[in-house]
């Protein structure tokens, strides 16, 4: 890495610095968008105690389904168990804390991590179990619960194309956490598919800009389909 | 007869207006999709990033890139747009949905829903439905009226953990379109051959019942 160059090429040097008890963002909605090799890398390496923001926990044996197996998440910030039975397991039994936030809460929660705002309110949730114990304001007669932002100490974020200065562009449905939580992170790094020299992304469309981005890798990725859904031709 | 999923669906289908934004939950409500009236164009908003939903894809043109908040693949229609989660709750929070149609466990005559954790047994997580219930202007509920053991669903006050507060204002069940206001639950309209005396068996909350209750018209 030199100057702008934000490129590494080994999992290593993109997970440099990574310790146990650290608070990780993971983008990707399901298995869609997800840092695949990232992931297997944090995995690999077994860093434990984990603090874990995303929306979903992966499947049985993918995606962060895995950090689950090695019981590497201590607390995990998500929207969604939904069928992966591992997560409801550990959940319902109380071997993980689990913080199930509202999606577009979690999802204001880290933009707001991001762009240097503390708390935010939001109607989201009123009068729920997850407005217990927070703060709550009337707004022009509605009632509003305040919820304080997120940040992490590393985003793992995957995205479609980046520059070696670490612009970023996603695709389609892929986009959804990641550009929140490139900006949330101290330490973000961006798993890409296709890695190119400055200039050839146009800037009118580049979705995360580089200064939010501190290092680049490209990984090779399995994009596993949760429901292939399909209509004959 | 009490209705199934598909004509569930199709009943909620009958509240689309021509130029609407909606956003369909997970179960019978995407199977409203598949009843959009002819010559009406409805844009589907899946709040993983996506406004302009299209149909399952052909074998050839799967992508797994491109799905929907159910984690199906999808396609895209023309004219649609891609955008980021936080920005796609923007859309719903800030009430730029024109409707949401959901799922439920229980709904109460106070509009208060719960549908997503069954406390001990089942934890789904409420993903986006939260934010829905509480963004939308427009909730349409879809869901049976009674569980398995024949206990009503339809309630007086919600047992389960709720997610949201008096926003709810219509219900669809395979029995009886309602209409929460009030404190009540306002019966408009029956399944074809269901009698009221049923609806009124199987309903726990209050419900108001009007001299005349039409038949569903199904065409």
């Amino acid at each position: 890495m030199s100057g702008f160059n934000k490129v590494v090429t080994t999992y290593d040097e993109a997970l440099a610095g990574l310790q146990d008890d650290m608070t990780v963002m993971v983008g990707g909605f399901g298995l869609c968008g997800i840092p695949e090799g990232l992931i297997k890398a944090v995995y690999d390496k077994g860093t434990k105690g984990l603090t874990c923001i995303s929306n979903n926990a992966g499947v049985d044996g993918f995606g962060l389904g895995i950090w689950l197996e090695k019981r590497q998440i201590k607390t995990m910030i998500g929207s969604y168990v939904g069928e992966n039975e591992l997560f409801e397991k550990l959940f319902l039994s109380g071997e993980m804390e689990v913080i199930l936030t509202p999606q577009g809460t979690l999802a204001e929660k880290i933009r707001a991590g991001g762009a240097g705002i503390p708390a935010f309110f939001t109607a989201t949730g009123f009068g729920t179990k997850v407005a217990e114990g927070k703060e709550t304001r009337q707004f022009d007669g509605r009632d509003y619960v305040l919820e304080p932002a997120l940040t992490a100490d590393y985003s793992l974020v995957k995205a479609w194309k980046a520059d070696t200065m670490g612009n970023l562009i996603f695709r389609k449905t892929a986009r959804n956490f990641n550009p929140m939580m490139a900006a949330a992170g101290k330490i973000t790094i961006a798993e890409v598919e296709e890695i190119v020299q400055p200039g050839e992304l146009d800037p009118d469309q580049i979705h995360t800009p580089g200064i939010y981005v501190q290092r680049v890798i490209k990984g090779k990725f399995e994009k596993r389909i949760e429901q292939r859904t399909v209509r004959s031709a | 007869m009490a209705l199934d999923r598909n004509q569930i669906a199709q009943r909620v289908a009958q509240e689309m207006k021509d130029g609407y934004y909606v956003n369909l939950g997970i179960g019978i409500p995407t199977l409203v999709a598949n009843y959009i009236p002819q010559g009406m164009q409805v844009m589907l908003q899946s709040e993983n990033g996506l406004l302009g939903m299209g149909e399952f894809p052909t074998e050839d043109k799967v992508d797994p890139d491109l799905i929907n908040a159910g984690k199906q693949t999808v396609t895209a229609v023309t004219g649609a747009a891609y955008f980021s989660s936080a920005e796609s709750f923007a859309m719903i929070r800030g009430g730029h949905v024109d409707l949401t149609v959901l799922g439920a466990f229980e709904v109460d005559q106070e509009g208060n829903i719960a549908s997503w954790m069954i406390p001990g047994k089942l934890v789904k997580g409420m993903g986006g439905a939260m934010d829905l219930v509480a963004g939308a202007q427009n909730i349409i509920v879809t869901m049976t009226h009674a569980n398995k053991r024949g206990e009503s669903k339809i309630l007086k006050k919600c047992t389960l953990p709720l997610t949201g507060v008096n926003c709810i204002k219509t219900v669809v069940t395979e029995l009886a379109v309602m209409e929460i206001r009030d404190g009540a639950f306002h019966l408009l309209e029956r399944a074809p051959g269901v009698s009221v005396e049923e609806i009124r068996d199987k309903t726990d909350g209050k419900l108001v019942i009007p001299d005349s209750v039409p038949e569903m018209q199904f065409m």
